[in-house]
């Protein structure tokens, strides 16, 4: 093994950064539905790469800027977190159940984008695409950089939101403890669906992120959802400030490791990362 | 032996020499039933749900590729060395995982999928695989009928054969009912005297194990073998969608919805329909999990048993019931060796002191009343005692043993059963079979038939004869609670902690109760009660103790300890003199 060199450590942490900052913006929507409304949504994934698609499709066919496709991406995709949450409360699943349903809504998203785009690689590409700048020995790549920012602000957006919003407040109440909650005139169901939609539209955002600085395939689904379960699981489940740390703290690991061995040891940081986490959580009795 | 019977005859149909396509769809169709039935033995009975069922067929594909396909070992003999890894990889897992109390229900089913991509990972970039993949072209295929394709036929026809019957004969034995208690509530399993970590890993050991074996099969058929196709999530998505469809809690429910969802996968081979069976294989998983989470035969199971229920309720009460002829064991009052002796017993909970050295004996035949304001830490006592909490600090002697350190299952084989404040009945056995676990595994040690026999006079001792076979979900409050009594009576203990069993009934009821407690300690059982009601306590108990912030506060007989003032400031504040 060759000891890299100063330069390319700090550039590799920097990029572990900016794909952590990532999987903090993927995780966000992810715990916050896990965390608040106890729905397990593997499908958040799916939401994002169907964005992704979306996203690569309006830019590169239709022409349009890629952050512009935000404007429909935003709302389509809260629409669709919202439907997806009106089911489940409709049957009432267990976080089990929700997380099998999701599995289930998932494969039929792959399976859909697979229909559409076919399973080659797709890659947008956008303005941002190969912009970067220096800063003294280092490059920073726009898009990445842009993922960064919205990370930033859309997670401390959200903790400002539950911390001094009646609607945040109200939905730490209800995962508190639900029924007190709902005796004190919190309904209940209403604010599900507002925070599915919330996350719906993270997920879309995300998905914005992903096809600005990644090559996009259907099977690409399941290989974040090891590491972003991971961050959510470091981070705290419905913390709006937790997945954004912990991703960055993965991400550094992940691009440190990779920067010593092997591009494809570095699924093995992250998985492994989530064994031990749910090993060796204190526990609660 | 009907699963005996029909392998027979389905073994004929490699003599038809019928196209090979026949025989590789059966193959397939087989292929998944052992899958899916290999992943209900852990996942459907116990509800360890796993996503990582594709990590043990992983695993047996690759030692097969491996060793037939780099080693030249015959093909037939790496399947036990598949079958063998894979469950060598599961119960090491499983010996890591289940000692982890929160690792239960969706936790468990993420680490297995994570699992999954760490071994995949390995095996891409180690010799094992490398990258490119491994050629199985070169390996013969033995004949074991006139064509290849009737090989993978008869051997996949063997398995299912072999997995079903196992299958079958862990639902209805001991491990099976273990089991199907660990999915309802497993903290009371353990406490009933189900070795929950010990039946897990069985479960988990043979379930792999089978898993293995039929991708050993599967890695010869399919002749190339990728990291990429075998460690994704196909196929745990596949085996959760025909096991819940089919029905998780019956041996043959997964081989029911394995062959629906082969034969709609595989009906048809053309490419382009592969992405549309993934999608109709998605939108069945998301219907079946929403409109019937109890699968196909779990629906037909439910309407049998509500066409057998009848529709009006007897109310039986408890003191009419005759006692049970059961052979009480002989055990007459000593003084000189107490059954229970607790010292120095300590429990905190992150720096609550629930228990703050407890000392004192239970003597043999007796009644101990347990008395004190709520927060004294009478449940956490309870809860110690029988093991569902490890105590920090002192000893728990009983019948001449330290128990304080014993896993909960041990304690209760050796004549210690409990009751729930809030019972915890296993909501999806019927009330019959609740009794009759804790006849199993309790201390009396039954079999299934005379457990069963003994589940039916207990229930009559209790008063819930006519209720032997409805869920627990459909008793009342009185009925649960006299439920959870008999189950720990049909435990036979030597000595028997009731936690709060009376608290919520009517007087009228809790006199029947009365008389219950008083008929079992007649049998020869001790009896610690930990209980609210005052005159319940000093019209039963022979002794009673009193706690108080986790402390003995007095003992002696009623009237002394009601008399004392701090007993009165312990409860009321203020003494009024």
């Amino acid at each position: 093994m060759t000891f890299p060199s100063a330069t390319l450590l700090a550039q590799s942490a920097l990029s572990g950064v900016f794909i952590g900052s990532l999987y903090g913006l993927l995780g966000l929507g992810l715990g916050l539905t896990w965390g608040l409304l106890h729905i397990i949504n593997l499908a958040h994934f799916a939401f994002a790469f169907l964005a992704a698609y979306l996203c690569y499709q309006l830019a590169s066919v239709g022409g349009m800027d890629p952050l512009l496709t935000l404007a429909i991406i935003v709302p389509l995709f809260a629409a669709l977190g919202v439907a997806v949450q009106w089911l489940l409360a409709r049957f009432s699943v267990s976080p089990l159940n929700s997380l099998l349903a999701t599995f289930g809504l998932a494969a039929i998203i792959e399976a859909g984008i697979q229909g559409v785009w076919t399973a080659d690689f797709r890659k947008l590409e956008s303005v941002y695409a190969g912009q970067k700048f220096r800063v003294g020995e280092l490059f920073v790549p726009v898009p990445e950089l842009l993922t960064l920012l919205l990370a930033l602000a859309l997670s401390f957006g959200i903790w400002a939101a539950m911390r001094y919003t009646n609607i945040g407040r109200a939905l730490r109440a209800l995962a508190e403890d639900a029924p007190v909650a709902a005796a004190f005139g919190v309904n209940a169901r209403a604010h599900a669906l507002v925070l599915a939609g919330v996350c719906g539209a993270l997920a879309g955002i995300a998905g914005v992120c992903l096809a600005l600085g990644f090559t996009l395939t259907p099977s690409q689904i399941y290989a974040w959802v090891g590491v972003v379960f991971a961050a959510v699981m470091l981070g705290g489940l419905g913390s709006a400030l937790g997945p954004l740390a912990a991703g960055i703290l993965i991400g550094v690991s992940e691009a440190v490791t990779m920067a010593f061995a092997s591009p494809s040891w570095a699924p093995i940081v992250s998985f492994t990362l989530l064994i031990a986490l749910l090993l060796l959580r204190p526990e609660r009795s | 032996m009907a699963i005996g019977g029909a392998g027979v005859a389905l073994a004929v149909i490699p003599l038809l020499h019928l196209p090979a396509f026949y025989e590789s769809f059966l193959y397939l169709v087989f292929h998944w039933i052992v899958l899916a039935t290999s992943w209900n033995i852990l996942s459907g009975y116990s509800g360890y749900f796993s996503f990582g069922h594709g990590a043990f067929y992983g695993t047996g594909i690759y030692t097969t590729a491996v060793l037939a396909g780099k080693f030249d070992m015959p093909f037939l003999w790496t399947l036990p060395v598949a079958g063998i890894m894979a469950a060598v990889l599961g119960v090491t897992l499983g010996a890591i995982v289940f000692r982890v109390r929160s690792v239960r229900g969706e936790l468990f089913a993420l680490l297995t999928l994570a699992v999954t991509f760490v071994l995949a990972t390995i095996v891409l970039n180690t010799p094992i695989d490398g990258g490119p993949g491994v050629y199985l072209s070169g390996v013969a295929v033995p004949a074991l009928a006139p064509t290849p394709s009737g090989t993978f036929y008869v051997l996949a026809l063997v398995l299912a054969v072999a997995t079903l019957m196992i299958a079958r004969s862990i639902a209805q034995a001991r491990l099976g009912l273990g089991l199907f208690a660990i999915h309802d509530d497993e903290d009371a399993a353990e406490v009933m005297g189900v070795p929950t970590y010990r039946y897990k890993l069985v479960a988990f050991g043979v379930s792999c194990g089978l898993a293995g074996i039929a991708g050993g099969i599967h890695a010869l058929f399919i002749a190339y073998v990728t990291a990429g196709s075998v460690f994704n999530i196909t196929v745990p998505l596949t085996v959760v969608l025909m096991s819940v469809l089919g029905g998780t809690r019956h041996w043959a429910g997964p081989a029911l919805g394995a062959t629906a969802i082969t034969l709609l996968l595989y009906a048809s081979t053309a490419a382009e329909q592969a992405v549309a069976g993934k999608a109709v294989t998605g939108a069945i998983l998301v219907a079946a999990v929403l409109f019937m989470p109890d699968g196909i035969l779990g629906l037909r199971w439910k309407r049998r048993k509500a066409a057998a229920v009848p529709a009006t309720t007897v109310h039986v009460d408890a003191h009419i019931a005759t006692p049970p002829p059961v052979s009480a064991r002989t055990t007459s009052p000593r003084a000189d060796a107490p059954l229970l002796s607790l010292h120095g017993l300590r429990k905190s909970f992150s720096g609550v002191r629930a228990l703050d050295g407890v000392d004192f004996d239970v003597h043999d035949g007796e009644i101990l009343g347990v008395l004190g304001p709520n927060g004294s830490g009478k449940s956490t006592l309870i809860n110690v005692v029988s093991g569902h909490y490890r105590a920090d600090a002192g000893s728990i002697r009983f019948a001449g043993a330290d128990i304080a350190r014993w896993r909960a299952h041990a304690i209760a084989r050796a004549g210690i059963a409990r009751t729930y404040q809030i019972p915890r009945p296993f909501a999806h056995l019927t009330v019959r079979d609740n009794v009759t676990l804790a006849a199993m595994f309790g201390a009396a040690a039954l079999d299934r038939s005379r457990a069963d026999a003994a589940a039916a006079r207990w229930l009559h001792f209790t008063g819930l004869a006519h209720r032997g076979h409805v869920l627990p979900g459909e008793l009342n409050l009185h009925q649960t609670k006299f439920l959870e009594l008999a189950r720990a009576l049909a435990a036979q203990p030597r000595l028997l902690l009731l936690d709060e069993v009376l608290s919520g009934l009517t007087p009228a009821e809790i006199d029947g109760a009365v008389e219950l407690i008083r008929r079992i300690r007649d049998r020869g059982t001790t009896i610690v009660l930990v209980e609210h009601v005052m005159r319940v306590v000093t019209e039963l108990s022979d002794r009673i103790v009193v706690l108080d912030q986790g402390r003995v506060l007095a003992q002696g007989s009623a009237a002394d300890v009601m008399a004392r003032d701090d007993v009165a400031i312990a409860y009321l504040g203020v003494v009024h003199a």
